[in-house]
């Protein structure tokens, strides 16, 4: 064996932030070496399968384990009941009354309330075996009236999911700022919408959910190996409900194959597995089937507003917005009811709309729980927004790239203060317009639409999407909904470390799924410290055991570019300044002559004198007699660093605040051509203008632009997830649930500002999530196709046969939308478009 | 594997290893690659053939393993992830995927390179559209597939270009 110091590969003075370098952890990916949680396993492990309600709401009435008990290899079997008995509490909850009645537990308890509801889960000696015994458990039902859609489910009259409760609604809460009712009076014309909706869609990660549970009963530790995106999260819901203190959970994450949020959601699991694996004795591997996941691992969130009005002046100028919001939680608040605040960090969109009022309802209902998915909450609050600046434009006739240059927040308004106390940082959204129009060459498209007329059986339509990309949560706005909640601010750290030859490795918090965190990390700290990016190991995913975490910790909301990698940079300044230290002891130099290049300290000016990383490290793990104690104490070269962005707890009273650090923006302009006979829509040109402050790595920000596009596409035109009225879900597979291909989605053209955040130490933004752009730009190009006087886009799901309802719809039937105007000298002249 | 019932001799050779295993009449080639013979780079995505992340090339044929049985590879040659580096050195497909951007999460692109590859093998050029029409039965949730062309069609141009020169060079010689 050689020994050599790790470092050196030269090249050492170069700056790496800033460029567009292909990712250090793809040579495993593209080789299969990857490491997903279904690769791995534990010694003695057994393999677990869940029985699942068939029912959408129903009765338990009884659970019969015998059959499965009594098969060869078989080792045990957990109900709901048992669950439950072994339990110290059910899941912590983030609502108030009346939400907070509406208790879960690992397993479910006395009713199933959907499609999918866990009542019980064996554990074999394979999966083959479990999931036959699986079948044998007979569980007699007796099936209840469901309730599967937002708005009736919050009347009384409803089907309740918990009777405890007495009622679905979950939470409600009026978001009410400025003067909506001023201005409804005051604007030139009202335009009302009766209903928009937001359909509910999963970006579905290629790889579903998993974990390897193991109970520990000599060390009373619990180690959960698992694809979960924000382990300390898990272990504060489960830890109390389970009775395992913090301290001796162990979470691990390696690779995972996509999360986009859903995978927040699959807490429950882990809890399950958990007791299972106590009463088994040996470790408990579950992996997620994709129909399973269909049905259980999370939506994201429907929403359903209803009486919209608009106030506007005639110049084109929109006030602001009145509605209520219904938004349909599904059976179990799994993350929930915080989407009921989190869209709040964008009430005014891109726009300067100065009086806004949200009724907000949240319910419960016989539907899979929700869980964020990219674009979590605010998504649908800018679809809504977005939709009515469209409808403002297409209903005024006014041209829609100038109704929303004149509203948009402007480049000299930065920073601005939103009605209800968000500071957006930077941006240029007019630059960003402009930029898109000409990417997707609209003015050609518009000579095209021209051309086309009427009677050619085709119709092309061009679509704006304005959007923002909100990152770094303030956990302080979950006080909004529940002032009780010990939670405020957000956090992330890392920990940089010389080790014992001096290799340089870098311990996230973070876990990551396919955004190079390895790369951009190994691109900041590598600038601290004089070396190359491939000088950096970064360990890949979480391990509590590196204790690199806050509560927060994760990969989620858009905020690695501003907490992680600003934790990087804290712990890499940190050990920077103890290797100049030792270096400066060694050298005996002054530590401001000390520079670092190429894996050596080194005396500026003097390159005689320099002393290899792997001689600081031998000077203090293994070769230290002699050292000055106070150097020694300072210099452990074991740097941990938390970063914790600036903020205040909001006021939970006015619902007013910072509630989040960064604004990305992001513009889409999309054209398509729709067949006429058929409804299909086909995408002709599609441009998306990101800005997300300083880019730490080009090429890792546009893959981001491009994933969150491809989503968008595919959920507006391709993706949705219905259930009937007794509680079954339609797309159950992939068979039903068409994900969106490489033929459905087409090439999409980017373009980029890069408007700073004042707010961040690095400059960047969190970005990745993309604000959904696709869905509002989409629907404003099948608006614009449809044309003057036709109904209005009404729903962020079109799929073919929807649109050709649009366009077979009669004239004189009801278009969802009205407009009342007020004459000059008359506040009652209405008129009804 | 604890399975009870029927059980079969397979013998395939894999990536250029031949290997015979006593599997379950009903155990899927995936799983006996992943789990029997732990070649865990060909993944798992939906169980129905849609979603192509456990495509692998079967005796010249591109194939998703989830929708056959073990035992009826019996015989065959096939070829996993596993096979694309030689020595060390990725295929220009997966240097193509790196350079490009063309991959995210990475779980997708095992059965992608897979199909790419025998995309390669059918079409050495292909055009864009014909590239979306090779992998369309492979689903990315990550990259909007637009790194993704981008990467085959400069794999298959920088292949193009050196067997161009190869050519040329044989010409020489004649």
């Amino acid at each position: 064996m050689t020994i050599t110091s790790a470092p050196v590969t030269g090249e050492a003075t170069k700056t790496w932030s800033g460029r567009a370098m292909p990712r250090k952890e793809d040579w495993r990916l593209v080789q299969g070496q990857g490491s997903f949680v279904d690769d791995g396993g534990m010694y003695g492990q057994g393999y677990a399968w869940f029985v699942r309600s068939p029912y959408g709401h129903a009765r338990i009435v009884s659970i019969d384990c015998e059959p499965a008990l009594s098969m060869d290899g078989v080792y045990t079997v957990l109900t709901g009941e048992e669950a439950k008995a072994m339990c110290e509490a059910p899941f912590f909850a983030i609502a108030p009354p009346p939400g907070s009645l509406m208790q879960e537990w690992p397993l479910a308890v006395g009713k199933v309330r959907y499609q999918g509801d866990a009542v019980a889960v064996v554990l074999a000696d394979s999966r083959e075996t479990a999931r036959d015994a699986a079948e044998r458990i007979v569980v007699e039902y007796e099936p209840l009236p469901a309730v599967t859609e937002g708005v009736a489910a919050a009347d009384p009259t409803a089907p309740l999911l918990y009777d405890e409760a007495g009622t679905n609604v979950v939470w409600h809460g009026v978001f009410d700022y400025g003067d909506v009712d001023w201005a409804l009076e005051n604007a030139d014309h009202v335009v009302k919408l009766d209903r928009l909706h937001f359909h509910r869609f999963s970006s579905t990660p290629l790889e579903c959910n998993g974990a390897v549970v193991d109970f520990d009963h000599g060390t009373g530790m619990v180690s959960v190996l698992s694809n979960y995106q924000m382990p300390m999260f898990a272990a504060m819901v489960i830890g109390p409900t389970i009775g395992v203190p913090m301290n001796k959970f162990n979470f691990v994450t390696k690779d995972i194959g996509g999360a986009f949020g859903l995978k927040i959601g699959f807490y429950p699991q882990i809890a399950a597995l958990a007791l299972l694996s106590k009463k088994a004795g040996r470790p408990a591997k579950w992996t997620e089937f994709r129909t399973e996941h269909m049905l259980t691992a999370g939506h994201g969130n429907e929403r359903t507003f209803i009486d919209i009005e608009v106030p506007v002046m005639a110049d084109g100028t929109i006030l602001g917005v009145k509605a209520r919001a219904f938004d349909d939680a599904g059976a179990y608040l799994h993350y929930e009811p915080l989407g009921a605040v989190i869209w709040s960090q964008v009430v005014p969109g891109c726009y300067k709309l100065k009086h806004v009022r949200v009724d907000y309802t949240e319910v419960v209902s016989n539907k899979c729980p929700v869980t964020p998915n990219r674009g979590y909450s605010r998504m649908q609050h800018l679809w809504m927004i977005e939709r009515i600046v469209d409808v403002v434009a297409h209903e005024l006739g006014l041209d829609p790239v100038e109704v929303r240059k004149r509203n948009y927040v402007q480049p000299e308004d930065y920073p601005y203060e939103t009605p209800n106390g968000c500071i957006y940082d930077s941006g240029d959204l007019p630059r960003s317009l402009d930029i898109a129009l000409e990417l997707a060459h609209v003015d050609e498209w518009r000579a095209r639409q021209r051309e086309l007329g009427t009677g050619s059986g085709r119709r092309i339509g061009i679509g704006i999407g304005s959007t923002l990309d909100s990152g770094t949560n303030n956990f302080g706005q979950s006080r909004i909904i529940n002032p009780e909640l010990p939670f405020s601010g957000n956090g992330e750290v890392a920990i940089a470390k010389l080790d014992l030859f001096g290799e340089i490795n870098v311990n996230l918090g973070t876990t990551p799924q396919g955004q190079g965190h390895e790369t951009t990390a190994s691109q900041v700290a590598a600038d601290i410290l004089g070396v190359t990016p491939d000088d950096v190991t970064v360990s890949t995913g979480f391990n509590q055991a590196n204790n690199a975490y806050v509560g927060f910790s994760g990969t989620y909301a858009s905020q690695f570019a501003v907490t992680g990698l600003c934790a990087v940079m804290g712990a890499a300044q940190k050990l920077r300044h103890q290797i100049v230290k030792l270096a400066a002891f060694a050298l005996h130099a002054d530590e401001d002559e000390i520079e670092l290049a190429g894996g050596v300290a080194r005396v500026r000016g003097d390159e005689e004198r320099a002393i290899p990383f792997i001689g600081l490290a031998n000077m203090v793990y293994t070769n230290n007699a002699g050292l000055p104690a106070e150097l020694l104490n300072e210099c452990d070269l074991n740097a941990r660093y938390a970063y914790v962005p600036p903020f205040e707890v909001p006021d939970t009273v006015a619902k007013t605040g910072n509630l989040t650090l960064t604004y990305a923006s992001q513009v889409h302009v999309c054209v398509v051509e729709i067949d006429e006979e058929t409804g299909e829509v086909k995408i002709l040109d599609y441009a998306a203008v990101d800005d997300c402050g300083k880019r730490i790595n080009p090429l890792v920000v546009e893959g981001q632009v491009h994933g969150a596009t491809g989503l968008g596409i595919a959920a507006s035109l391709y993706e949705s997830l219905d259930y009937d009225e007794s509680g079954q879900l339609e797309e159950p597979s992939f068979y039903e649930y068409h994900v969106a291909t490489s033929l459905d989605i087409p090439n999409i053209v980017c373009g980029d500002i890069e408007s700073p955040s004042p707010f961040t130490p690095n400059g960047a933004k969190g970005m990745g999530e993309g604000g959904g752009a696709p869905l509002h730009a989409v629907c404003s190009a099948i608006q614009d196709a449809i044309g003057a006087g036709g109904p209005i886009v009404t729903d962020s799901h079109n799929h073919w046969a929807r649109v050709y309802e649009m366009l077979q719809r009669a004239p004189g039937a009801p278009r969802g939308v009205e407009v009342i105007s007020r004459s000059a000298g008359s506040d009652t002249g209405a008129t009804s478009l | 594997m604890g399975e009870r019932g029927t059980s079969h001799s397979v013998t395939v050779e894999v990536n250029g290893e031949k290997v015979s295993r006593i599997v379950a009449a009903r155990q899927l080639l995936v799983h006996f690659l992943r789990d029997t013979l732990g070649l865990t780079g060909t993944h798992i995505g939906c169980d129905t053939g849609n979603c192509g992340a456990c495509s692998v090339i079967v005796d010249g044929k591109l194939v998703k393993s989830c929708m056959i049985l073990a035992p009826q590879a019996d015989g065959a040659t096939i070829e996993t992830v596993e096979s694309l580096a030689q020595d060390g050195a990725l295929s220009p497909l997966q240097e193509s995927f790196h350079e490009h951007h063309g991959l995210q999460c990475g779980y997708c692109t095992p059965g992608m390179l897979m199909s790419a590859t025998y995309l390669l093998r059918q079409n050495p050029e292909p055009t864009d559209e014909e590239i979306r029409r090779g992998i369309r039965g492979n689903v990315c949730r990550c990259t909007g597939y637009v790194n993704i062309v981008e990467a085959i069609r400069e794999a298959s141009r920088g292949q193009a270009t050196e067997r161009r020169s190869v050519q040329a060079t044989a010409g020489e010689e004649v």
